[in-house]
């Protein structure tokens, strides 16, 4: 089923962060469910390719978590971790982002993941990462894991659909 | 000074600029006129531009040409687009768990 919500993303160039911007046609509390319950979160967490295993999920303040993709051809597995600073059900959470495939520790993101309620049982979901620097933004989204789309990008890339 | 496509288009004047020739071929002046900065300035904006080869420079006559290179500009878009279509996948699939989800609670 393709959805009628649009996912806009937003990075514009040279800052340190990037947004996420979805709506669902699902009720905040129901939402809050998907994102912290690893039945759930397994289901739609992973990339199309790849298997997730969840070996942690520590999800309150003060918590910790821990999520390895492996690659289907057996060709390798991403572990992902972080720190969970605050969880404060069904609105919110904060926690860092840490990439476990890059050559030296230290690149860790921070997120902020808001939940809002919108009319007709709909909620609107926001996420905001903030990296340690340019670098490490642009570099995560080269490695194809996070990418971002600034809407001036957008109306460029608009303009060559029309006219290339 | 970094010159990459990405730098070439985090300003509005320059993206702008690229608007305006992707739709037609300007000369310095018919590209000047459509900006308040001073003619200096659109130059400046045209030279970083050339530079990271999103605009090349064609000769015709008396005057100079500014030309929009679609091909770089592609490198941004298919920059991106992965991500965005990891991210629309998720979401579908997101879609879906949270129609189960609605049905079991109405089921109760």
């Amino acid at each position: 089923m393709a959805s009628k919500n649009e996912t806009k993303i937003t990075a514009e160039p040279g800052k340190q962060e990037l947004f996420i911007e979805r709506e669902f046609e699902a009720s905040r509390e129901l939402v809050f469910r998907a994102f912290s319950e690893p039945e759930f979160l397994m289901q739609w967490m992973g990339p199309s390719d790849m298997d997730m295993k969840i070996d942690k999920l520590d999800n309150r303040s003060g918590g910790s978590y821990r999520f390895v993709h492996t690659l289907r051809n057996g060709a390798g597995e991403f572990g992902f971790n972080g720190a969970i600073h605050e969880v404060a059900a069904p609105e919110r959470v904060i926690r860092t982002f840490e990439f476990e495939g890059l050559p030296e520790r230290g690149h860790v993101s921070l997120e902020f993941l808001t939940l809002t309620e919108l009319p007709g049982d709909r909620t609107r979901l926001s996420i905001q990462s903030i990296f340690k620097s340019v670098d490490d933004r642009d570099g995560l989204v080269q490695s194809g894991m996070e990418v971002g789309l600034n809407e001036g990008f957008k109306k460029l890339d608009d303009l060559l659909i029309k006219q290339f | 000074m970094r010159r990459d496509v990405f730098q070439a288009i985090a300003d509005p004047t320059r993206r702008a600029i690229l608007t305006l020739i992707a739709l037609q071929a300007m000369t310095p002046n018919a590209l000047a006129e459509h900006f308040d900065t001073s003619r200096q300035a659109v130059s400046k904006h045209i030279k970083i531009l050339t530079e990271c080869q999103l605009v090349s420079q064609e000769q015709q006559g008396r005057e100079i040409y500014y030309h929009f290179n679609p091909q770089k500009m592609k490198e941004v878009a298919d920059w991106l687009a992965p991500f965005q279509k990891m991210w629309e996948e998720r979401f579908d699939r997101l879609d879906n768990i949270l129609e189960k989800l609605k049905t079991q609670k109405d089921g109760k």
